[in-house]
């Protein structure tokens, strides 16, 4: 169990044909990220396509440079050094498996780069595979295996090396949805098993909040906020962060320099509403009926500006709504998050009018 | 307003679609037709019937001189048995190909390394590379001619210089140097289509895998020899096919250099079926030394298409 720690990284990307022309524009895929892995910790770096998460795993792993900053892995500046020497081990999107060896082979192949004698890395191979429940696939090829049967030798050949640090790639986005609620909850389990510090690089929220010990945001090559799923989804730290985490997102209404935020599941009829309470009049719009839930778009006025948003009326809510009608909705007091209009960032709670 | 557009509309759309308009570029079958026809007239035009000519001189007594068609049966083969020359001429020509494709598969991995590597300047020796190839073959061979002159040649300058030699080698007037001569020039002259047909199978790897391989430990060696090689291998196999087949059948780099001498140690099939059936004028022996040719080739095709195969499988 190592730690995993970036101070300051930046990494630019040249636009290759501009930079010909003497116009070279360059592109910051990391903007100045600082951010570390306690031992045993999974982290896992969450954000939209283009956000860097996996550049930021792909520097960690030694397959970029980075322009400026430092990689620390278990306390020692890893810079410069290749992959081979990082002690560490990836688990990539595609997976990534020779196709023109088995599974054993697959395997063993660090194993072989390492040195290591035969029956050892039989050993090695045969405990991994046990652990992985892939025993009796080890002769197989991998053009014959199926999505998750991948992904577990994926791991097996990342596990055999006895790595300092994970690193997985969104590995399950290749999976059926099916699968891919069952491979998560295997993942789980596998890294607590192991104990293995972790990075786990996502776009998908479920992934996010289910799997990390904590989890950082990333947007444009910077790090929005770090924190566990509960802290990321509760508090969090910009507009960003609220409308990028949950689903449907966090519902923002400005009033004067703030935006007022707060998340669907807390904006319900205000009969519903027992504790200390804003109400506001919501004109009901338009209805979806998900997975019991009924999500209700419409207008509120009154706390701000007019604004849509959205409501998550959990099944057990049973207040009867028509699209076109104006029903009054409540949402409680402690529910209410702040943000500067013009940054984006958490301020501090202003008065509303309508408490009650 | 409404009701009367949307009382308008169908009949408009339906009318619309009542003329349907099928061009002739619609039908594949036709299209099919058009575009192979081109190659189809080509192939029966330039090879199908010289191939079917060939077999049909082979039995005959034609030559330059009295083309008259007499059928012979054997005889030419008989003839072309007996002679000494022709059985040189195709140890020559498995010699010359089987040296040559060796090297050309080893010289073209590694140019393909070179032409995919990312560095400053790539351009310039991607342009070096493909020079040989883009070359015209008998504007190259010729200045080959003067590098390896047995009075002139600056090869043997340079050697003379560094002394590594006291006199001329006169490379193209021994029997040994002449055939490594030839296979040298030809192989130079090949060697940018393998790395180009290697280069293709090399970018067709993804990148995961040789990042992978770099992350699970190896070195550049093991990567070489057990991912890069092993997921090429049918991309080689076709490059080292390309490679045989264009040097077995290939009479330009002995005809120019050395004129199959001296005393017939660089003769190939090819040229030697020239020498006999165009210069020497007995056209039905040199149909029937082409024929050797055929056999060989055949096995060849088989080779490469059982190879693409492989690759599309994968």
């Amino acid at each position: 169990m190592e730690t995993v720690e970036v101070k300051g990284l930046v990494k630019a990307f040249d636009g290759h044909l501009r930079a010909r022309r003497g116009r070279s524009e360059r592109v910051l895929a990391l903007d100045g990220v600082d951010l570390a892995a306690e031992p045993g910790e999974y982290l896992v770096l969450l954000g939209p396509s283009g956000c860097g998460k996996t550049t930021l795993l792909r520097t960690i792993a030694g397959l970029e440079q980075p322009t400026e900053g430092e990689v620390l892995i278990g306390g020692h500046v890893v810079n410069g050094l290749p992959p081979r020497v990082r002690q560490i081990a990836m688990v990539f999107q595609s997976y990534a498996l020779y196709p023109h060896k088995t599974v054993l082979d697959n395997i063993v192949f660090p194993l072989r780069a390492e040195g290591m004698e035969r029956a050892e890395r039989e050993k090695k191979a045969a405990w991994a595979a046990e652990l992985l429940e892939i025993t009796p696939l080890l002769r197989r090829k991998p053009r014959q295996l199926s999505g998750g049967e991948r992904q577990r030798v994926a791991l097996a050949r990342a596990l055999v090396r006895d790595p300092a640090v994970f690193l997985l790639d969104e590995p399950l986005s290749n999976l059926d949805a099916k699968m891919r609620a069952t491979a998560r909850d295997e993942l789980k389990r596998f890294q607590e098993r192991v104990g293995t510090t972790t990075i786990y690089v996502t776009h998908d929220q479920a992934e996010a909040m289910g799997l990390g010990d904590r989890i950082a945001v990333l947007e444009h090559g910077r790090v929005r906020q770090v924190g566990t799923p509960q802290e990321v989804y509760d508090d969090p730290a910009d507009t960003f962060v609220a409308t990028f985490i949950g689903s449907p997102p966090m519902n923002l209404v400005k009033r004067d320099d703030r935006l007022v935020g707060f998340r669907p599941e807390h904006l319900l009829p205000a009969e519903n509403v027992t504790s200390e309470r804003v109400t506001m009049p919501l004109r009901v719009e338009r209805m979806e009926y998900l997975s019991g839930d009924r999500h209700v778009y419409g207008t509120v006025t009154g706390i701000g500006e007019e604004t849509r948003v959205i409501a998550r009326l959990p099944a057990t809510v049973a207040t009867p709504l028509a699209a076109g009608e104006t029903h009054e909705f409540a949402v409680p007091a402690d529910r209410f998050r702040f943000f500067d209009a013009a940054e984006g960032v958490r301020t501090a709670a202003v008065p509303i009018g309508g408490a009650s | 307003m409404t009701d009367v557009k949307t009382e308008a509309e169908p009949v408009e759309a339906g009318g619309r679609r009542e003329r349907p308009k099928v061009g002739l570029a619609d039908r594949d079958g036709f299209l099919a037709w058009v575009m192979l026809l081109p190659s189809v007239v080509y192939i029966i035009a330039l090879v199908g019937i010289p191939f079917l000519l060939a077999i049909a001189f082979a039995f005959s007594d034609v030559t330059t001189g009295d083309p008259s068609f007499d059928f012979v049966g054997f005889a030419n083969f008989g003839d072309v048995f007996d002679d000494r020359v022709f059985w040189r001429s195709l140890r020559n020509t498995l010699v010359f190909t089987v040296i040559s494709m060796l090297l050309i598969v080893v010289f073209g991995k590694i140019l393909a390394n070179i032409l995919v590597a990312d560095f400053r300047g790539k351009w310039f020796v991607r342009f070096l590379v493909l020079l040989p190839w883009t070359t015209p073959v008998a504007l190259s061979t010729v200045s080959w001619l003067w590098f390896l002159d047995s009075i002139f040649s600056p090869v043997d300058w340079v050697l003379r210089n560094v002394g590594l030699i006291d006199a001329n080698v006169v490379w193209l007037g021994q029997p040994g140097t002449a055939m490594a001569s030839v296979i040298a020039v030809h192989v130079w002259r090949l060697t940018p289509l393998a790395a180009v047909i290697v280069m293709a199978g090399l970018i067709a790897i993804p990148k995961d895998l040789d990042e992978a391989a770099r992350i699970d430990g190896a070195g550049f060696w093991r990567r070489m020899f057990e991912v890069t090689i092993p997921l090429t291998m049918p991309v080689i196999a076709v490059a080292a096919l390309f490679g045989a087949i264009l040097t077995f059948t290939d009479m330009t780099v002995p005809y120019v250099l050395t004129r199959g001498g001296p005393t017939h140690s660089t003769d190939v099939l090819a040229s030697w079926a020239y020498f006999r059936g165009i210069e020497g004028g007995d056209v039905g022996q040199g149909a029937a030394i082409a024929l050797f040719l055929f056999p060989l080739l055949l096995a060849a095709a088989v080779a490469i298409l059982r190879a693409v195969r492989r690759l599309e499988a994968r």
